[in-house]
């Protein structure tokens, strides 16, 4: 049998759906972005961790061409974001991190006057919210007014909206912040059905459950900057390993380090790495059972253990530290 | 200053659209409250005080009071629209952010927005003069040009309150747009005594505030007494509409893309 050529494209590599190189956004002093770089590959979900003001939602802004770059280069989609804004935004979904819904307009007005602004016809644009509002399960509640939608609603509808123009990529911006269980596990299904049909993703969330249920790939910024990159499973592979014993009901801090101190001289190489915060103290290891147990072969005084898989919050407060951010 | 390729009229018409869409849905709510004040004050004024004071130049005074009352009627719509809903677009729907997403930019929707203003202008205009024509007010053909016209001082109304919803850093203050800028113009622009009866330093005011050309055109069309003096009228509503047009659309740039 003739092997078509057309089966194997010729062409490079694909491009990357999103590529930044040393992207910058300040405002006067203030340097919001600072010399970001990465790539999101086709049909990926890529995600931007990090704490309030690390500098994620500016370079979503960037993505989605309602900020211009202050230096750097940024393609989206193989476009330079400075000079074909309106053709990138022609081919995005975005959902903000405020809903900016018409809320004096039906469910479903609210996707047709949204296609409107990319020009699709009256015809497709409501056989497509048809479709959509049945894909996010608002199918019931197309006539309803948006002031009657709960929050995992709304979001759902921000979801579907974004979803009019069929784009090559979708921004979720926070999709699940202020979501009860329920709403978010639902938005997590739709967003991995997405993901199936080939939609590249790229969130931002402060949920590291969130970002390990749907990101392939992640990066942790902090105060403008990429800290590291990476799968999930990776990063806390290279962060903090495999497992983590929690140890609390020190009477202070001090104490807590002593006892962390000598606790962490009889685990040896075990405790390959160990912090205190307040009255907390960690060890990062790869046998937390072997640790549990000299712990308690030498009596340390501790109020309560506790043995857990290493997660993706781990990482990311060993990466940021623990300092409240506003 | 505009960045070029920064504005569509495509996408300033999408946003339009998008404005008749949500006014059908509340309509007639929509137009009720802005139309109701004026013919309230036509009916105090004309009636009340035309009960007393018969004829002012040679009109009955029902008829001087509603032809200029008109432009008010106009101006109200584009006024109501770039302030108060304008701002709750922007501030509270968010609905320029989610439209600034799509293909349209921050350009399109202000533009959109002041045409909408505009349009507004427009329908309130001609409700209340087809209201003053059954009180047998219109004597001239001319009054056909009025509309138009409404259209015209729409845009300048739409861009001036736009320019102040712009800088508005809450919604709180939009009362003294209406007590310190609104209100003064709507007593001084000759709808209910002619300008020129007042010491002349106050008739040079009132030259400046934009309600009283509007008033002085829309009464010489109604009555069909156009001059060439009325020409000037024209031209201080282009010039200063153009002028101005720029000041809104880039400070909502300033505003939205932080």
């Amino acid at each position: 049998m003739p092997v078509s050529s057309a089966t194997a494209p010729v062409t490079d590599a694909p491009l990357p759906v999103v590529q930044a190189q040393d992207l910058e956004k300040s405002y006067g002093a203030l340097q919001a972005v600072d010399g970001v770089s990465f790539a999101v590959e086709r049909g990926e979900c890529f995600g931007f961790l990090g704490p309030n003001g690390a500098g994620k939602t500016t370079t979503m802004k960037m993505i989605y061409c309602v900020l211009l770059p202050t230096a750097g280069e940024l393609r989206v989609l193989g476009l330079d974001v400075r000079l074909s804004p309106r053709q990138i935004k022609a081919r995005l979904g975005v959902v903000t991190q405020d809903n900016t819904l018409d809320t004096a307009l039906s469910v479903r007005e609210n996707l047709l006057i949204f296609a409107r602004y990319f020009d699709i016809p009256w015809k497709t644009a409501r056989r497509r919210a048809d479709e959509l509002l049945e894909f996010v399960s608002l199918d019931e509640r197309g006539r309803d007014k948006v002031e009657q939608l709960s929050g995992g609603m709304r979001r759902r509808l921000m979801i579907a909206r974004a979803l009019m123009p069929e784009p090559h990529l979708l921004i979720l911006d926070e999709p699940t912040t202020g979501l009860d269980p329920q709403a978010r596990q639902l938005a997590w299904e739709k967003l991995r059905q997405l993901k199936r049909t080939g939609v590249t993703q790229i969130l931002t969330t402060h949920y590291m459950e969130e970002a390990a249920a749907l990101c392939d790939r992640l990066v942790i910024m902090d105060h403008g900057r990429i800290v590291t990159a990476g799968s999930p499973a990776e990063l806390i592979r290279t962060h903090v390993g495999r497992e983590v014993v929690e140890l609390r009901g020190f009477p202070d801090e001090a104490d807590a380090r002593r006892s962390l101190a000598q606790i962490a001289a009889m685990a040896g190489d075990l405790a390959e790495q160990h912090e205190v915060h307040g009255d907390l103290a960690l060890i990062y290891t790869r046998d937390g059972e072997t640790v549990l147990r000299r712990i308690r072969e030498h009596a340390v005084p501790v109020e309560s253990t506790t043995l857990r898989r290493a997660t993706l919050e781990d990482v990311f407060l060993r990466l940021t530290g623990r300092m409240l951010r506003e | 200053m505009i960045r070029a390729g920064a504005f569509s009229p495509r996408g300033a018409l999408r946003f339009w659209q998008r404005n008749v869409f949500i006014f059908r849905r509340i309509f007639p709510e929509s137009i009720a409250v802005n139309f109701l004040e004026p013919v309230i004050y036509l009916l105090a004024m004309g009636f009340g005080v035309g009960a007393y004071l018969t004829s002012i130049g040679g009109l009955p005074y029902l008829t001087f009071v509603a032809t200029g009352l008109v432009a008010t009627a106009a101006m109200f719509g584009a006024t109501f629209e770039c302030t108060y809903n304008a701002y709750v677009q922007m501030y509270y729907e968010k609905a320029y952010d989610g439209a600034i997403t799509t293909p349209l930019n921050v350009e399109d929707v202000v533009v959109g927005e002041i045409l909408w203003g505009a349009t507004r202008s427009v329908l309130y205009g001609t409700a209340f003069l087809t209201v003053i024509a059954l009180f047998g007010t219109v004597r001239s053909p001319l009054a056909l040009l009025v509309p138009p016209l409404f259209f015209l001082s729409g845009l300048m109304f739409s861009v001036i309150a736009m320019t102040f919803t712009a800088v508005n850093p809450s919604i709180d203050y939009f009362p003294f747009y209406f007590a310190l800028f609104i209100t003064p113009m709507f007593m001084f622009s000759g709808i209910f005594f002619p300008l020129d009866a007042l010491p002349s330093w106050v008739a040079r005011a009132a030259w400046l505030t934009p309600l009283s050309h509007v008033v002085s055109l829309s009464r010489a069309l109604i009555l069909g007494t156009i001059e060439t003096r009325h020409l000037w009228d024209l031209v201080w509503i282009l010039v200063v509409t153009f002028a101005l047009f720029p000041a809104p659309v880039v400070l909502m740039r300033r505003r939205l893309l932080k």
